[in-house]
């Protein structure tokens, strides 16, 4: 038996969608249980980011400390980094906060902002790009999960996908 | 005095931590949930033309959009002051059971199945999703294939599976067709008999988890959840209920505006989720839960036949207010059995094809709530406007809110039944996680968080010192 292919899936500043979007291939997930481990995500119980992934498959902004550390963690300990979706290609929503200072945003929202055991804000959220080098950027609202199956079955087969035609923003 | 964390806690929607503190002799004395991130929706949107919301806050969450999506619709179609079409009320309810039931899927096959199935103190590697299509395929399949017809009810009906652009202030943008009505309904029965199978197993083996089920927030709180006229479940349009512990009515069909008399929200220092309580009973006392179980605790019916005779034999169980967070894997369910009916039952009224699907209006009110359930429970939008429509304020009370406090209380009883501080072992944990599950938080909804990185275990003393530790 082959090796199999060792992934993660991260999700920083997003709503789930594009992980959603994942789900979305739909009986094509149990094809793929014979072909990955899914070493780290939030589909699984692993408590710390592993060494030695294959392919990290990122959704979401970079917008909080966490976020920024995270990154860093994951490129350190993966060979290929794929931003998944709007959020983690250009920020999207989540930099729609970035025109208001982060203590007004707190204030606004909380009065008195919580510091106990939550992290800080960065000042800006920024595309994963901002934080560390991406190798595969896949756009998209969510991105259909039609593009998601074909990225990854390139990906399993060693090859960079050829996204044109395939995905678009929004 | 010890402290043990989890970070994060996996398998479910978002990113939250747990901190659990231990007294000298090991034994649990406090514990919390952090929601470790904000997003700040409810001021970014000031200023947005208010028919902008929908699709602004449909990216709150990519599980329950379509939550987001009708219940500011509502709250638009309250600041237009128009009642929409009959048509569109049927659509929007019909779209709104196809995410019941892939959201309820997610959270039972793909999230809590592996703890159900394959054991609480099963290998942590294996426990989740792929493990569960290694061990037991059949269900694997079907939970999958329950997913997949849910969300592509949501995507003939309204264009895509993930925030679609098909609801609009004032009712949808396009009458629905013969064919894909004809298609949703080929596909009804299959779903319907992978719910019932999936029910008649979960009664079988719902009681191997009696330790569970007795300490897994096995608490006395209220419960909240939109009902009809007559008190049958609602899950599109509705007013709100609230009951006791006991399972006595204290407030009933209050409407939309009224809802800041009822639900008061206080910040806690140690969580970015925000936390509702009923007003009149205080922060203390007004603890109360929403989603599956509080809906059928708050509910005297669901109003399908089948989905009838699952809530009166559940009610027979477990009593009129079922009170451990265990059954909201068996409410879930009842939920997706009742969605599949009423979808069934909209799709045969004639009315369903009508054309008439949108009133269009300018800004009537300055002011609309949105009330909807949202698979984890009620969800509140409420705006205020000027004269031209841009977003002047605005406050959203997300289903997962609703339930902090609760969820809270229960990682502490969890906690103080499960763990013991001198010998941590790993199932120990993922029942403390097992039990936020149960709740089927959505934190992206509520906040949205991130956990972090290189995160393992440990057990430290007073002075800081390493006393046990565990890592995977």
């Amino acid at each position: 038996m082959t090796k199999k292919t060792r992934v993660a899936t991260v999700w920083l500043d997003g709503c789930s969608g594009c992980h959603m979007s994942l789900l979305d291939i739909d009986e094509a997930l149990l094809a793929l249980a014979g072909k990955i481990d899914l070493v780290y995500g939030p589909l699984v119980d692993a408590q710390e980011f592993p060494k030695g992934v294959d392919v990290t498959i990122v959704e979401g902004a970079v917008s909080s400390q966490d976020d920024l550390e995270k990154a860093r963690l994951i490129r350190a300990r993966s060979k290929l980094v794929v931003a998944l979706g709007d959020c983690a290609v250009t920020s999207n929503v989540p930099a729609m906060r970035n025109n208001i200072p982060v203590g007004k945003l707190l204030e606004g929202i909380y009065g008195t902002a919580p510091v106990d055991g939550v992290p800080p804000l960065l000042k800006h959220a920024v595309p994963v790009h901002d934080a560390i080098k991406v190798d595969l950027h896949v756009p998209g609202c969510p991105p259909p999960a039609k593009a998601i199956a074909f990225v990854l079955g390139e990906l399993l087969e060693g090859r960079m996908p050829e996204l044109a035609g395939k995905v678009r923003f929004g | 005095m010890k402290t043990i964390r989890i970070d994060p806690v996996t398998r479910i929607e978002g990113h939250a931590r747990i901190t659990i503190q231990l007294n000298d002799e090991g034994r649990v004395t406090d514990a919390q949930l952090h929601v470790t991130q904000v997003r700040g929706f409810e001021k970014f949107t000031e200023g947005r033309p208010f028919y902008e919301m929908p699709s602004i806050t449909a990216r709150i969450c990519g599980i329950c959009p379509v939550s987001h999506l009708l219940a500011s619709v509502k709250a638009c179609d309250a600041i237009m002051a128009v009642q929409i079409p009959e048509t569109a009320a049927l659509l929007r309810e019909l779209l709104h059971c196809g995410q019941f039931v892939q959201s309820h899927a997610l959270s039972f096959f793909h999230l809590s199945a592996p703890d159900l199935l394959l054991g609480m103190d099963s290998d942590p590697a294996r426990r989740n999703v792929l493990g569960l299509i290694e061990q037991h395929p059949e269900r694997a399949r079907n939970g999958i294939a329950l997913r997949k017809f849910g969300q592509q009810a949501i995507e003939w009906l309204a264009g895509e599976r993930i925030h679609p652009s098909w609801t609009v202030p004032g009712g949808v943008n396009a009458p629905l067709s013969p064919e894909a009505r004809d298609r949703i309904l080929a596909e009804l029965p299959a779903a319907k008999a992978i719910v019932r199978r999936t029910l008649a197993f979960f009664k079988g083996v719902v009681d191997q988890f009696a330790e569970e089920i007795a300490n897994f927030g096995n608490i006395p709180t209220l419960y909240a959840g939109l009902v009809d006229a007559t008190g049958g479940l609602q899950l599109y349009d509705g007013k709100l209920r609230f009951r006791d512990a006991e399972g006595n009515l204290v407030a009933d069909q209050i409407r939309a505006p009224q809802y800041a008399q009822y639900i008061a929200e206080t910040t806690l220092p140690t969580s970015y989720l925000k936390a509702p309580y009923y007003k009149p009973l205080g922060v203390s006392d007004g603890v109360y839960r929403v989603g599956p179980l509080a809906r059928l605790n708050v509910a005297d019916r669901c109003g399908t036949p089948e989905a009838d005779a699952e809530f009166a034999e559940f009610h027979q169980r477990y009593g009129r207010a079922a009170g451990s967070a265990f059954h909201y894997h068996y409410a879930r369910l009842i939920e997706a059995l009742y969605a599949l009916e009423r979808m069934e039952a909209l799709l045969a009224d004639q009315a369903i094809l009508d054309k008439h699907v949108r009133a269009h209006a300018g800004v009537n009110a300055l002011e609309g709530v949105g009330i909807a359930e949202a698979p984890r429970g009620v969800l509140i939008h409420h705006y205020k406007v000027d004269e031209n429509g841009a977003i002047r304020w605005a406050n959203l009370i997300v289903a997962t809110g609703h339930n902090n406090l609760a969820m809270n209380r229960s990682v502490r009883q969890v906690s103080e039944h499960f763990i013991d501080g001198n010998h941590l072992r790993e199932g120990m944990l993922n029942r403390v996680s097992a039990v936020v599950r149960a709740y089927d938080p959505c934190l992206s909804c509520s906040t949205h968080a991130a956990g972090m990185p290189d995160i393992h275990v440990r057990l430290l003393g007073a002075d800081g010192t390493l006393l046990d530790e565990l890592r995977q």
